[in-house]
């Protein structure tokens, strides 16, 4: 029974062979740069490159076959209802109405309500695969060590590491938890009315909460003994050194960054690409 | 030995402690030296101070438990008030009873550099040093593994390397045989004795478990009671010298076993371990006393009530967690189930209450078929208590918790009056009935737990390893109570790896190893076969070596005759 919050499995490539910390500025800056553009050119060419990313990242299918369904799910809702809370954006933005066709005088699809619509779909499709790679293709426990290196102060981000660690066995001892209550009688299943079953939880968070007060006073103890908190700084045992690889990543993200960036302000003249004028 | 000569590391001088959280002192005038390169045990009872003297050591006394000090405690000659809890813990490394909950990293490697990253030790230094102590506890081909794929007895290695990479003095142990089967707390006290020999460092180790921790040489022996110290002497002299009876503390069968015999204990007869034990002068009345003893005629048979046949189960198609188990339990019996971990003993319990369903196979309760009935039905046939009492308890006043099960089956209150009152009583808890919970200690905790399976009237009650963690004192309450339910006509069956608690207490052990029966039979011949033995990561009990170093023709028979001879003795 190994509950894993992340299906981290170990591979051998460039993405993978990158430190933590690249991983997160690269994921920063180009998250940054997409959503701060409106250029749907510009969100192309890093959607293009995200997707070249997670080809090279080797991630199988079945690993994020979930979290697509998921993401689809939401970018057809947030499409839908955009449209119709307000139809007539793309008008208010680049300032032309170009008809298509019209369904009430309200709801009339117009190209600069459609561009508006699709720029948008465009940059969260080409977020979540960075999402996905600097999740998946990250050591759970680099992940507080990256943090740390950007500044993150390290209790802190210990903190996340700690959740990682304790996470699974929280969800044992509830699963027990759960069985030795049930065995008195108390019914989870869907047999229950809601209310009674919502007091039947609550029956099994008490004695949870008592073993995980137990759990947390050993750790600190444990934490205490061997120095932790001794100094403002500590090292990771799982950081990955800088190579030369980390420093080009880390160039080229803010290169794309500086790229969105100069699309705007020297190109454009404004966040949004207006080809209607 | 030249005591004057050696340098002291650990030096109480008329120690006293006292948490403010409580009226009277924990640790009275405590005076005590210890050596450079000793190994030194502190036993005592729980509650005796012995865990307070290793908080002391450690720091975590006054760093984490405020309290007053009086007296002196000094480490390799420095005050300890002096220091704070990290330069403390560049001296004294402690690994903690809890192998699985003191694990910090996510993985092996992690948690053994934890020490060196809060030094912020360059990440190069620290992988070799890293790897360098995991070697020395076998644990170096597993620096990717998470705590989840390790055995117990792994976990404690890897938290004895994680304070062996800062080259400690002193290396102290608190309780490291609590959560470990017989086999791996024999491994364990091999390589801290290992350790100590090749790398000279002072040790201490604080533990009840006497006779396991004897296994290994130790230099003294410290008992601690109610707060003091009340005796100080190498292992020889202490079990010749009559005082841990007294206290409740469990001597080595095997020295039992000569005291039945009317043999006199002297240090002279080196009984402090069993491998330096002197049999010449004590051979011939051993066999006297076996010779004397009676065979006991063996009780009529009763009904069968609960059968397993052909039991199966798997989680996934790859791994069988039992197979093809089959066993007869009979009314009234007292049944241990003994195994590894992930053995399949605690699936066994699961499948039996109808936590999980059998793939295959068929229980029986009095003959009728359990298929198809729920857990809720099942509970009142059968009880199960946990291991810790905390997981079970979730009201805070002990009537309403003992109700629980019965408010719930909306039985009306007046009967739960009576029901739980009984339920009370049979537990001895009965002066605690508008007690809150949060006063009782662990074993009337435990209590409660077995009283609110009991107000169901179960005819089964099955108990997950209901001592683990318990001195000799409270397992032997907690035994005895159990002993009496069963004489009252509750079947109890007994999840364990408590070899004691099998001999002592249930004659009927079936023991579980990789998801197969492989064995069913008396606890005393499970305890003597070598085999099954070591296959269930049991070890053949100090008392059959007794028997054939002294030549006893039968050695089973002699540990068959212990037990009797200890039933009659303390339950008249």
């Amino acid at each position: 029974m190994k509950a894993k919050l992340f299906d981290y499995i170990d591979r051998d490539n460039f993405i993978y062979n990158l430190s933590g910390l690249t991983k997160l500025v690269c994921f920063i800056c180009m998250t940054f740069s997409v959503m701060f553009s409106y250029d749907i050119r510009y969100i192309l060419f890093v959607m293009l490159l995200s997707i070249i990313f997670f080809w090279m990242s080797e991630i199988k299918f079945k690993q994020i076959k979930l979290m697509t369904i998921y993401v689809a799910i939401f970018l057809l809702m947030n499409f839908v209802l955009t449209y119709l809370f307000s139809p007539q954006y793309g008008i208010e933005i680049y300032g032309t109405s170009h008809e298509l066709f019209r369904i009430t005088s309200r709801y009339t699809v117009t190209l600069e309500q459609l561009l508006y619509q699709v720029t948008k779909i465009t940059k969260y499709a080409s977020v979540v695969p960075l999402g996905m790679i600097f999740l998946l293709t990250t050591n759970p426990s680099e992940f507080a060590a990256s943090l740390n290196r950007i500044g993150v102060n390290y209790k802190g981000a210990y903190a996340l590491s700690l959740t990682l660690r304790y996470f699974p066995d929280m969800i044992r001892d509830y699963q027990d938890i759960a069985l030795a209550q049930q065995s008195r009688g108390l019914d989870m299943s869907k047999k229950e009315k809601l209310g009674t079953r919502v007091k039947n939880v609550m029956n099994i968070c008490v004695p949870l909460i008592f073993s995980t007060l137990d759990r947390i006073e050993l750790i600190s103890n444990a934490m205490d003994l061997r120095g932790f908190g001794k100094y403002k700084k500590r090292t990771w045992y799982v950081a990955k050194p800088l190579r030369k690889g980390d420093w080009g990543a880390m160039a080229f993200g803010a290169l794309i960054l500086a790229g969105s960036l100069f699309m705007s302000f020297a190109v454009n003249g404004s966040r949004f690409y207006n080809p209607f004028i | 030995m030249n005591q004057t000569e050696r340098k002291p590391v650990i030096e109480f001088e008329h120690f006293q402690f006292q948490y403010f959280s409580q009226a009277e002192p924990t640790l009275h005038d405590i005076n005590l030296k210890i050596y450079e390169g000793e190994k030194v045990l502190i036993v005592g009872p729980s509650g005796s101070g012995k865990s307070t003297i290793g908080n002391c050591l450690n720091g975590l006394i006054p760093f984490s438990y405020k309290g007053e000090i009086e007296g002196n405690l000094k480490i390799s000659g420095k005050e300890t008030q002096e220091m704070n809890i990290f330069e403390l813990s560049k001296k004294v490394g402690t690994v903690l009873q809890d192998a699985d909950g003191q694990f910090i990293g996510l993985t092996v490697g992690e948690d053994v550099a934890f020490a060196l990253e809060n030094d912020c030790v360059p990440i190069s230094q620290m992988k070799e040093t890293v790897q360098e102590v995991s070697d020395i506890v076998d644990m170096g081909k597993l620096l990717k593994s998470s705590p989840f794929e390790l055995s117990g007895g792994q976990k404690q290695r890897v938290s004895f390397a994680g304070v062996m990479v800062d080259d400690v003095d002193i290396l102290l142990f608190d309780e490291p045989l609590a959560n470990l089967d017989p086999a791996t707390g024999k491994t364990a006290i091999d390589l801290i004795d290992r350790v100590w020999k090749e790398s000279k460092k002072t040790v201490v180790i604080i533990e009840h478990r006497l006779e396991d921790v004897l296994y290994r040489d130790v230099d003294r022996i410290i008992v601690i009671n109610d707060g003091r110290i009340v005796a100080d002497m190498t292992p020889d002299e202490l079990v010749a010298a009559d005082v841990l009876p007294k206290l409740g503390i469990r001597e080595p069968l095997y020295v039992t076993a000569m005291k039945y015999a009317d043999i006199k204990v002297t240090s002279q007869m080196r009984a402090g371990r069993i491998d330096t034990l002197d049999i010449a002068q004590i051979k011939e009345p051993l066999q006297r006393w076996n010779r004397k003893q009676k065979k006991e005629s063996a009780g009529k048979d009763r009904r069968l009530i609960l059968e397993a046949e052909h039991l199966s189960f798997q989680y996934t198609k790859k791994r069988k967690i039992l197979q093809d188990i089959n066993f007869k339990i009979r009314e009234g019996e007292m049944v241990s189930v003994v195994g590894t971990n992930g053995a399949g003993k605690s699936t066994l319990a699961k499948v039996i209450c109808g936590f999980v369903t059998e793939d295959e196979g068929k229980l029986l309760y009095y003959g009728e078929d359990l298929k198809g009935q729920t857990i809720k039905e099942r509970s009142q046939k059968i009880g199960f208590v946990m291991q810790n009492p905390n997981q079970m308890i979730c009201k805070p006043m002990i009537y309403d918790e003992v109700a629980l099960g019965l408010r719930i089956r909306q039985v009306p209150e007046e009967e739960i009056g009576a029901k739980v009152d009984k339920a009370l009583q049979i537990c001895g808890l009965a002066p605690y009935k508008k007690w809150p919970v949060s006063a009782l200690s662990f074993g009337q905790k435990k209590r409660v737990t077995i009283a609110s399976m009991l107000v169901m009237s179960p005819q089964i009650l099955i108990l997950d390893e209901p001592t683990a963690g318990q001195d000799y004192h409270h397992y032997t309450e907690i035994m005895e109570f159990l002993k009496s339910l069963n004489d009252q006509g509750v079947t109890i069956i007994l999840i364990t790896h408590d070899m004691h608690l099998m001999l002592e207490y249930t004659p009927h052990a079936i023991v579980i190893s990789e998801g197969k029966k492989i064995g069913d039979a008396s606890a005393v011949e499970i305890l003597t076969n070598e085999d099954i033995a070591g296959r269930a990561n049991l070890k053949i009990t100090s008392l059959y070596e007794l028997a054939i170093k002294a030549e006893i023709p039968e050695p089973t028979t002699f540990v068959q005759n212990f037990i009797q001879h200890e039933r009659r003795t303390h339950r008249s």
